[in-house]
């Protein structure tokens, strides 16, 4: 009995400790990295005073956003006005259950990972439309109407990725995924290579998944000031703040696993050393992915919301739903997938 | 059951994010889509022109720089040369130059200020701070002349305060600059101010193409802008629109050339205009006038270190005498103290200066009894005009697109208001 609950309760709690306590800390060192990252693109310094070179501001944050008071608007719903940030974090978090590190380390090595992780990121949406709704502030239901059908939308772009790159793994594990990208030619085994325009579109879809720049018109923040969270403060805004981020890392080592063959090396196997696969190289690419986010964030100007839908319907699920077919074909012939 | 659907009302500011100051709309919205849009303003009203009325005229040079503070020079122009006109006088010509130069100095900082925030309105953050980069260098002329970064004072009745100073400020050691860092600043810093702004103007179209790279030929940009608030031409000269938003729609009025004061005549520059009206047009314009901009300050830089002379009328009953005249003749002492208490008379009579401040025709119009006060101003800010026909272009559009009019509109609301 004893040894039962150890398995069952004890271990799992610690597995998923061991998961989410460094996803909270990249989180942190993320928000710094951004802030100095976006400051060194335009010319300025970056936070650079609490701790050395500025290394403990995300955590002077984190402090002064928990001993902030949470305000409840009037005529808010209590009940959603609360529930709804934990709606967005709960899902951002769980998905990373199934997220394999190597080969041998993952929470859970679930045979439907990916239906699961889709399942997770479009529950997020959930938090957002009721932060938006039970605000009770127009700007607020504003801007969770905007992310509510940008995301369903962008969800189908990359659901039919996500079909393609199943379609030449064949299986929905993610760590069987990884394995179907081995091979000897190092980086040109990967599945980047075949689904290249889906692997774009995968990308771009992430980064409109998850609020961010140029396509963050759920936050707007020159029009509709903050859109979905603008009432919340304190500990409520740092929770749908540490779920965006905590998104964005996922969705970097999403692209990392599903197109550039998760922790393989970029290098033929016969290089020795450098050839071995490792999950440094799955937090390189995960690294290269999120600096992108950044980088947009820094450089392009906000789309508008019915462009981005256009982008979204008329662009990028058509070239997935074409490039199924491809992906399909390729199978068949034995050109590309395992 | 029928059931009335309603159009909701949305408050978009006077504490807004992209309200540039304190705009307010009240918007009548479908969805994203804006139905109606009625501007109010006043909430920054100081009534600057009853102030007038309440001091010798000198005294209220600073209330000018104060209207639209971000081209504060050219404000300062347009009431200065109407306290001329009725007095009759002419400032020197190495005046004149300053003031030209100035008055491009101006333009420049205002276009740099409006090309950040319109870009940060759509999103783009890296301009705001690449333009604000530059503009640090030109305060820093404003400082250098006026000893004040914004609301400098600088131009009198007569001429200029003072000669541009023949040393340019440099920075100081500090922890923050020092070192290499500090050698970088104060690389332009070495000679005078001529030669600061000789160096700042070879360098200065490299950073409009730094800024162009970012936003021309941006894909997202021109999805923002082009075809955005189209004005045209016959619209915009019914709404007594002038600046860049009538030269985006095709007009080619610029009072630089159409009336040309202090030295313009003698400058070789280009108006540029645009074609359609749209907000990409008035971006390009802009841009464009930044360059023109940088050229004539060249010439007067040019100009500037071939003629030394005074910058002020040797006439004690408008420009104070000099400090040590003071010392030795009664005279002398008795001009100042007269002009820093009384002031000065001015003719009676009525008159109207305007000049092309960056943000379109900013006018001055004057009513003197002859008395040391105004007997009435009024100002004719660029920014209200253009305002006004808000309601008119964005209906129909969507919410983001009044943000990218607002920006586009180039609001400050201490014009607005006064």
């Amino acid at each position: 009995m004893g040894e039962q609950i150890l398995n069952q309760l004890i271990w799992p709690v610690i597995y998923i400790l061991c998961i989410t306590i460094p996803v909270i800390l990249a989180v942190a060192m993320f928000v710094y990295w951004e802030r100095k990252v976006i400051g060194w693109m335009h010319v300025r310094m970056g936070p650079n005073k609490i701790g050395p070179l500025g290394l403990l501001q995300a955590f002077a944050d984190v402090v002064k956003l928990l001993i902030k008071e949470v305000i409840l608007p009037t005529n808010a719903n209590k009940f959603l006005y609360y529930l709804a940030p934990m709606l967005a974090l709960v899902p951002a978090l769980a998905a990373w259950a199934v997220i394999p590190f190597n080969d041998k380390l993952v929470l859970s090595n679930a045979n439907a990972g990916l239906l699961y992780l889709l399942a997770m990121t479009s529950l997020g949406v959930y938090g957002i439309i009721l932060a938006g709704w039970a605000s009770n502030s127009r700007y607020a239901l504003l801007g969770a109407m905007r992310s509510a059908a940008q995301v369903i939308s962008y969800e189908l772009a990359m659901g039919l990725c996500l079909v393609c790159v199943l379609v030449l793994a064949g299986s929905l594990n993610l760590t069987d995924i990884v394995h179907a990208q081995a091979g000897s030619k190092g980086i040109l085994d990967w599945f980047w290579l075949p689904l290249l325009p889906v692997f774009v579109v995968y990308f771009i879809s992430g980064v409109a998944e998850t609020n961010r720049a140029p396509f963050d018109v759920a936050e707007g923040e020159s029009e509709i000031v903050a859109g979905f969270h603008v009432e919340y403060s304190g500990s409520a805004f740092a929770i749908f703040f540490l779920a965006e981020y905590a998104n964005m890392i996922l969705v970097s080592f999403l692209a990392s696993i599903l197109f550039l063959g998760g922790w393989l090396s970029p290098f033929p196997v016969t290089w020795g050393f450098i050839g071995h696969a490792s999950f440094f190289w799955l937090f390189i690419k995960a690294f290269m992915f999120a600096f992108m986010f950044l980088w947009f964030r820094a450089t392009f100007p906000r789309y508008r919301y019915d462009q981005i839908m256009r982008l979204g319907w008329k662009v990028f699920i058509p070239i997935a739903i074409v490039w199924v077919l491809v992906a399909g074909c390729m199978k068949f012939y034995g050109i590309a997938g395992a | 059951m029928a059931q009335e659907i309603r159009n909701y009302t949305m408050n978009f500011g006077p504490q807004h994010p992209a309200a540039h100051g304190v705009l307010r709309l009240i918007m009548e919205m479908d969805g994203e889509t804006i139905v109606r849009a009625d501007p109010h303003v006043g909430l920054l009203h100081r009534g600057t022109e009853k102030l007038a009325e309440s001091k010798p005229f000198n005294q209220s040079i600073g209330y000018m720089d104060r209207l639209d503070y971000v081209s504060m020079m050219c404000n300062e122009h347009a009431y200065v040369k109407a306290i001329e006109n009725l007095l009759g006088i002419e400032a020197p010509e190495r005046a004149q130059y300053i003031r030209t130069m100035f008055d491009e100095i101006t333009r420049i900082l205002n276009h740099l200020m409006w090309l950040g925030s319109n870009a940060l309105d759509l999103g783009a953050m890296a301009v705001f701070l690449y333009a604000f980069r530059e503009r640090e260098e030109l305060m820093d002329c404003y400082e250098a002349v006026s000893g004040a970064r914004m609301h400098a004072t600088y131009y009198r009745p007569g001429g200029v305060y003072r000669d541009l100073p023949a040393q340019m400020p440099q920075y100081r050691e500090s922890p923050w600059h020092k070192g290499k860092d500090l050698k970088r600043l104060n690389q332009w810093r070495e000679g005078s101010m001529l030669d600061f702004l000789d160096a700042f103007t070879a360098d200065f179209p490299t950073k409009v193409d730094e800024y162009e790279e970012l936003l021309t030929t941006n894909r997202i940009w021109k999805q923002r802008t082009v075809g955005i608030g189209v004005v045209s031409p016959e619209h915009a000269q019914a709404w007594g629109m002038t600046g860049a938003m009538l030269r985006g729609s095709g007009v080619a009025w610029d009072l630089r050339k159409k009336q040309p004061y202090a030295k313009y005549a003698e400058m070789d520059f280009d108006i540029p205009v645009g074609v359609n009206g749209d907000c990409y047009d008035r971006y390009l314009v802009r841009v464009e006038e930044m360059r023109q901009s940088n050229r004539i300050i060249k010439q007067c830089v040019q100009w500037l270190r071939a003629n030394p002379g005074p910058v002020m009328v040797e006439n004690y009953k408008v420009a104070p005498p000099k400090r040590e005249e003071m010392k030795e003749s009664m005279e002398a002492l008795i001009h100042h103290f007269k002009l820093f208490t009384e002031g000065y008379g001015v003719p009676a009579g009525e008159t109207y200066a305007a000049v092309e401040a960056p943000k379109g025709e900013f006018g001055c119009y004057l009513v003197s009894d002859g008395a040391n006060k105004p007997f009435r101003v009024h100002l004719r800010a660029p920014g209200f005009a253009h305002l006004s026909s808000i309601d008119t272009i964005v209906r129909g559009h969507l919410l983001a697109d009044v943000v990218a009019m607002i920006g586009t509109y180039d609001l400050v609301f201490g014009e607005v208001d006064r």
